[in-house]
């Protein structure tokens, strides 16, 4: 889920299950009321009488002109497998225009709509990517789940995939490059590969958008050079393995994970939740505790749960698989929950409204 | 008057209570019941048949009159009892998660 910056009004939704399929979900209204885009009476039929309705339409575009072959890629066991739809994973409106919106989807693909969501065309260049081939599913998936549009350049756009890694285009989705150089992944079998990192996450402060902070599978990145390459800034957290990360409003340097104790326990370490902040860009973190549990605490915080406002202080909040949200209104120094015993939290998005 | 109950979860969707009546002309089967629940619903559509390929969903299932009709032809004729509204038909979700 996620608002539009130029209009807070306007909200896109991603809903999936195995029942029924993809739904993509939109408020014109702030969230009050919800429709599948392209629903409403006069939107019902096209010229040749056909209904509409396709704005949970996702489909690899494999034509000559604008789209890539329908390839396959790399599959658990190394062999190779198509390309098959599975769900949107993350949703990303355009800073400029409210009815612009990048879906991210698995297998991972990268789709735009420009008619706020009642029709979808995938930027194939992505996918064709000549490393494609390579890009395997992560245990949750082969899903794109994060998008960061540059608001300075909007030519460049910058994704991650589980587990391919990170990808950038600087012509506006035409064609797409690695940037994973300096990535190293005990895990797969070249530590140093071009691509087959489990990125979990990256974020950017608009006004640096050339450095780039990623939470990987193990390990806590930056790069200066918009994903040219990447260095290490685990420093000194409890452990470098976490889904979320997030930039501070109005601290560019300052920056929050919740390390989690492994990729086979996900839950923090000591059963204690703690968000860590650097106020130095990464190497140098503090653990944030008051007000977040510190016993007995096994939840997991996903990649999209975590989110920041503009105001000042800097509002910061995080949803747990156990259902709880929790909010600082003071840059991580004091939480408290705000919201609990939801289900488990996939997405959490602040907007500060005017 | 042809008669369509769906599933909570796409009666949520199409903003409807209860049955769905439909009229329909021509042979009623089952490509075409859907086709016209859809034209009335177009929110419905890929959710019960993939977009491209039309096949039905894998945990959906199409019963009527008693009978589980989800792996019959979709270009097959249905039973007269649906045609006349005597008996509707029903889309519903496999039960899955316990």
């Amino acid at each position: 889920m996620k608002g539009s910056a130029v209009d807070p009004a306007r909200i896109y939704a991603s809903q999936t299950s195995a029942w029924f399929g993809q739904i993509i979900q939109r408020s014109d209204d702030g969230g009050k009321t919800w429709n599948p885009p392209g629903t409403k009476p006069e939107d019902l039929m096209t010229s040749e009488g056909m209904p509409k309705g396709e704005s949970n339409m996702f489909v690899y575009d494999a034509s000559t002109e604008t789209g890539k072959p329908l390839t396959t890629h790399q599959w658990y066991d190394g062999t190779q497998h198509p390309w098959e739809f599975k769900r949107v994973w993350h949703l990303e409106p355009s800073l400029h225009d409210p009815d612009h919106v990048y879906a991210g989807v698995e297998d991972a693909a990268l789709f735009q709509s420009k008619d706020g969501g009642k029709s979808w065309q995938e930027l194939a260049g992505l996918r064709g990517n000549d490393t494609g081939p390579k890009w395997q599913p992560g245990a949750g998936g082969m899903c794109l789940h994060t998008i960061l549009l540059d608001p300075i350049n909007p030519e460049r756009i910058s994704i991650a995939i589980s587990a391919a890694g990170a990808f950038r285009t600087d012509d506006g989705g035409n064609t797409w490059k690695p940037i994973n150089r300096g990535l190293r992944s005990q895990y797969i079998p070249d530590p140093n590969a071009e691509v087959g990192h489990c990125v979990h996450r990256i974020a950017l402060h608009p006004s640096r958008p050339n450095t780039l902070f990623m939470q990987k599978h193990w390990d806590v990145m930056r790069s200066d050079d918009a994903g040219g390459s990447w260095h290490e800034v685990s420093g000194n957290l409890p452990s470098d393995f976490g889904f979320p990360i997030d930039v501070h409003a109005h601290e560019p340097e300052t920056i929050y994970v919740v390390p989690i104790k492994s990729d086979s326990e996900h839950y923090p370490p000591s059963g204690r939740l703690r968000v860590y902040r650097s106020r130095s860009g990464g190497n140098d973190w503090e653990a944030l505790t008051k007000g977040l549990p510190q016993r007995n605490c096994y939840v997991n915080v996903l990649r999209d749960a975590m989110s920041i406002d503009s105001l000042d202080p800097c509002g910061v909040y995080f949803g747990t698989t156990g259902g709880q949200v929790y909010a600082s209104a003071d840059g991580g120094d004091k939480w408290k929950p705000i919201v609990r015993d939801l289900p488990a939290v996939l997405s959490v998005e602040a907007q500060t409204l005017p | 008057m042809i008669r369509v109950i769906l599933p909570p979860n796409l009666r949520t969707l199409a903003h409807v209570d209860g049955e769905v009546a439909l009229e329909l002309n021509g042979t009623l089967t089952q490509r075409s019941l859907l086709d016209a629940v859809e034209a009335k619903y177009p929110m419905l559509r890929g959710t019960m048949r993939d977009h491209v390929t039309q096949a039905r969903r894998p945990m959906v299932r199409f019963f009527a009159c008693g009978e589980d009709l989800s792996h019959e032809s979709p270009d097959a004729s249905l039973p007269e009892a649906i045609a006349n509204g005597t008996e509707p038909f029903l889309v519903i979700g496999a039960i899955a998660g316990g």
